[in-house]
């Protein structure tokens, strides 16, 4: 069996990225480096408005008295800030207002990538805010929202036309004061989407936005800005594919929630970036704050990832719950293989009364990788009768590889119950052994434990994605067991 | 006053009193002196800023004004009159030490043959070669600051030795006593060598026979042998001024046990600091630990433990109950390097918090780089159980004593690992006394106690 498993093993950590490619588009370009003049120029080349540049350059300079954070359970490359593009946007020869005017190479590029803009968007009723390369191209969908009273569009069109919601809610939950991530992204961030759902307004869909690296050397610097009024519900969808490259780009977006008197916000993720070849060279940096406030009472935010992409994950999706009886739920399955490392996890603060939070974390690692959960759970004083539990667990495929937990539990109220659970093993023997037992081969043996191994979290994800992601699960890892 | 503050005065404290300090060890323990200070000067005292401390605020227990010993005190202690750790039925090799310094009338008599129990600063000069294989070889002053503070003041404690093929049934007893006029700062190292195919219990009770403040620096390394049996109960009772950092490193060869049963009934900071590493195939680690706390006391619990050798298994049990403004704080860490298989390894910390105003951190950690290995770890804060509680209200037990009832029964899990009965019994008796708050101090005590 071992000699089977060896030749499985060998055949997928062997897998190439498949969704390597690249789309050759024109590309209007800043000069390379990180300046004050930069953010000026970018600032202009977005027409934003005064006090957008204003936050920026606090933002660039608050970021340039901080230190790039080494407390993460990863070997971090010394990163060049002023060898990275922080703009590039596909050339544009008008406003678009239909597909037709659209690029067909860019098109073609969403075809390859399955991205449902056409007919499609129809029958998966998905509204797709396409970025590529960090400008929003094309969003449909977006008269049906509209009519509902629902913002659905890019963030430079947000700055444009709701100033106001933009500047009320962007940074209340991430200040750039943050971290150096966030600082950075604060300082230069190109675009994103943004997302208002007025008072009791159910979002009829699921809104989705598919982010996508392209141009060579091109740093990424996505914002997300979700605003859910009282009563209202959304699930929002982001899901990640990189063309192969030999050069490390990096990636410091920022994502953040508002959740008000009970609202609820699903907020799921694919992230499939190019992780580097087996030799651990290349692969996207993906440092990330996303960060959900439970602003309102009853209010509810829910975080689901799979994550197998990147060489490098540094994120931590959180929720403070400051309304009482607010909910937050964390749900994970991170996979790292060959040479890829992640530092992930979440952060749940309850500080209102009756708060409630769920962790489920799920690490699975193979070839060489080093994949950490890293999480806090914090109870205030005043938050009365909070729960909360947490489960992470790993899995480790190969000798080769590590799993690490880092959890943080600090709980400075009586009343709290706090109930934390981790394990770390290998497939085991036995199961296995039960399968082939059974007439299932040893591939598919291991295809089936993994799943079931993850499908707390994959049951999490709407519909269309649990597909995506069971099959990006059996890609990377199908069968790779030492 | 700064960590910087205090870490200069220690340092000028070290520099008045070099010579004295080295006078009575041998040149074997005098030559890691020089290292230590060094890394005790680039390390510094750790602050809250040190992830290993993140939960245990030192310079708030360590400041103020502490006189230090350089001789052992002039008092004289009778041990069968004046000091009764009684425990009935229990017969122990016991041995004093006072204010870090051996006790010149201790007297363990009837050992068996080859058994070693001395003064540290003597066995450096009389058994230089045991002493020179094991001194200073597993604690890293390199990594821990108070490690580095302790090797660099060391002057006495205890030294034991058990040679090869001896199993002595009768336990050792520790009795590590604080007593001064004065604010008194102790140092206190300890070597225990366990060769193979040995076993021992040995039980350590830290007491303080005055309200003075006492901070204690202690270290404590350990060796067991292949096939080694050695188990530790500690009982730490000491006055709520008192600072007690212990730090305790265990180094394991192969099939060897060694387990550690930590009993902390009261103390204003405790922080209890181990590091074990499982160095040979089989061997197995148990540590254990059950924590009290009230008023400001902080209890924190450390421990590393490092699988370095395939098919070894260690198991640590963390539980504590705090109550008053009391601070509670776990970090522990699992960690298993490459190629290190079969490995079990698992970890668990239940606390209970009683009051508005006591706060609970826990950390529990695994940091494993290698895939045939079963590990696991849990925490869990609560409070008592409603269900429980109403059940046993239900049957006429009142409140308090319902409330008795259920952490008494929680805090046995860890008890119940003692092996020996006695000691077992009489743990019970002084957590059942400690619950009911009639443990203020070691009652055989009393008469020493000044300003009473």
């Amino acid at each position: 069996m071992s000699a089977e498993q060896d030749q499985i093993l060998d055949q997928v950590t062997s897998n190439e990225y498949k969704y390597g490619f690249y789309t050759d588009i024109e590309l209007e370009t800043l000069p390379k480096g990180l300046s004050e003049d930069i953010i000026r120029m970018l600032s202009a080349k977005k027409k934003e408005p005064e006090f957008l540049l204003e936050s920026r350059l606090k933002a660039f300079r608050h970021w340039q008295t901080m230190k790039m954070p080494e407390w993460s359970h990863l070997k971090l490359p010394e990163i060049n800030y002023q060898d990275i593009i922080y703009y590039a946007a596909p050339k544009q020869k008008a406003k678009l207002k239909s597909l037709n005017e659209v690029d067909p190479e860019l098109l073609a590029t969403f075809e390859k990538l399955g991205i449902p803009l056409e007919e499609q968007k129809q029958l998966t009723g998905v509204a797709v805010d396409a970025v590529m390369d960090s400008v929003s191209v094309k969003t449909t969908f977006r008269e049906t929202l509209a009519e509902l009273g629902i913002i659905f569009c890019s963030f430079s069109e947000a700055v444009q036309e709701h100033p106001d919601l933009v500047q009320k809610h962007m940074g209340s939950v991430v200040p750039y004061t943050d971290n150096y991530f966030a600082a950075l992204n604060s300082a230069v961030f190109s675009d994103g989407s943004f997302c208002y759902i007025p008072k009791g307004v159910r979002c009829p869909m699921e809104l989705s936005t598919y982010f996508r690296i392209n141009a060579a050397n091109t740093g990424q610097f996505e914002r997300t800005l979700i605003v859910a009024e009282d009563d209202s519900y959304v699930s929002y969808l982001e899901g990640c594919t990189a063309p192969q490259r030999d050069e490390n780009q990096l990636h410091a977006a920022i994502v953040e929630i508002v959740a008000m008197e009970n609202a609820e916000v699903k907020y799921s993720t694919v992230q499939n970036w190019y992780p580097g070849d087996k030799n651990g060279k290349g692969g996207i940096y993906n440092f990330v704050t996303k960060r959900g406030i439970c602003k309102g009472d009853n209010s509810k935010i829910s975080w689901t990832q799979v994550e197998t992409g990147s060489a490098i994950t540094w994120k931590y999706p959180s929720c403070i719950l400051k309304g009482d009886n607010t909910t937050g739920e964390f749900y994970s399955v991170a996979v790292t293989n060959n040479h890829q490392q992640a530092d992930t996890g979440t952060k749940m603060i309850h500080i209102g009364k009756n708060s409630r939070s769920t962790i489920i974390s799920k690490g699975i690692s193979a070839g060489q990788s080093q994949n950490s959960y890293r999480g806090l759970v914090k109870v205030l004083k005043n938050a009365h009768n909070v729960r909360n539990f947490t489960q992470c667990d790993s899995l480790l495929l190969g000798d080769m590889c590590g799993a690490h937990t880092f959890p943080y539990i600090e709980v400075d109220n009586e009343t709290a119950i706090i109930e934390h659970e981790a394990t770390t093993s290998k497939i085991g023997e036995d199961q296995i052994f039960y399968c082939n037992q059974r007439g299932i081969d040893t591939e598919n043996a291991i295809g089936l434990i993994i799943n079931g191994y993850a499908k707390e979290v994959l049951n999490k994800l709407p519909m269309e994605f649990a597909v995506e992601a069971q099959k990006l699960l059996q890609i990377s890892l199908e069968g790779s067991v030492g | 006053m700064t960590t910087l503050e205090l870490q200069e005065e220690l340092a000028k404290l070290y520099n008045k009193n070099a010579s004295h300090i080295a006078e009575d060890t041998s040149e074997l323990i005098n030559k890691h002196r020089q290292q230590a200070f060094e890394d005790f000067k680039r390390l510094g005292i750790p602050s809250k800023k040190n992830e290993d401390y993140r939960y245990t605020d030192l310079m708030s227990y360590l400041k103020g004004e502490y006189s230090y010993e350089i001789a052992p005190s002039k008092f004289s202690v009778d041990l069968d009159d004046l000091f009764r750790c009684d425990i009935p039925e229990l017969d122990t090799f016991i041995v004093l030490v006072l204010n870090g310094f051996y006790y010149k009338q201790n007297n363990p008599v009837g050992l068996p043959e080859g058994v070693i129990i001395s003064s540290f600063a003597k066995a450096s000069i009389q058994y230089p070669e045991i002493v020179n294989r094991h001194y200073a070889k597993y604690a890293d002053t390199k990594l821990d600051s108070l490690a580095a503070l302790n090797t660099l003041f060391a002057q006495d404690g205890i030294f034991i030795y058990i040679p090869k093929n001896i199993k002595i049934d009768k336990p050792i007893q520790i009795i590590n006593i604080g007593f001064s006029f004065k604010n008194l700062r102790i140092t206190r190292r300890n070597l225990f060598v366990i060769e193979q195919d040995s076993s021992a219990s040995l039980l350590i009770c830290d007491h303080t026979l005055c309200p003075r403040s006492f901070i204690t620096n202690s270290l404590t390394e350990i060796y067991t042998g292949d096939n080694a049996s050695f188990n530790v109960i500690r009982m730490q009772n000491e006055n709520g001024n008192s600072s007690q950092i212990s730090n305790t490193f265990v180094y394991q060869e192969a099939n060897s046990r060694f387990s550690s049963n930590t009993i902390s009934l009261h103390g204003g900071l405790i922080r209890n600091n181990t590091f074990a590493k499982l160095n040979g195939e089989g061997a197995l680690n148990k540590t254990y630990g059950i924590f009290f706390g009230d008023n400001d006391q902080h209890v924190a619990n450390y421990t590393h433990i490092h699988h370095a050798k395939p098919h070894c298994e260690s198991d640590q049990l963390f539980k504590g109950i705090l109550d008053g403004n009391s601070t509670g704080a776990f970090n522990g860490k699992i960690l298993v390097d490459k190629f290190v298989v079969k490995t079990q390894a698992y970890q668990r910390n239940n606390n209970i918090l009683l009051s508005k105003t006591a706060r609970m951190n826990t950390k529990p950690q695994l940091e494993i780089y290698n895939d045939d290995v079963k590990c696991s770890h849990g925490a869990t804060v609560g409070q008592l159980d409603e269900n429980a509680l109403f059940y046993l209200r239900s049957r006429g037990i009142s409140n308090q004593e319902a409330r008795h009832l259920l952490m008494y029964a929680f805090a046995d899990e860890v008890i119940a690992d003692i092996k020996l009965d006695p000691l077992r019994q009489r743990m019970n008796e002084m957590i059942e006394k400690r619950l009911r708050g009639e443990l203020a101090r070691c009652e055989n005590c009393k008469v020493h106690h000044l300003g009473n």
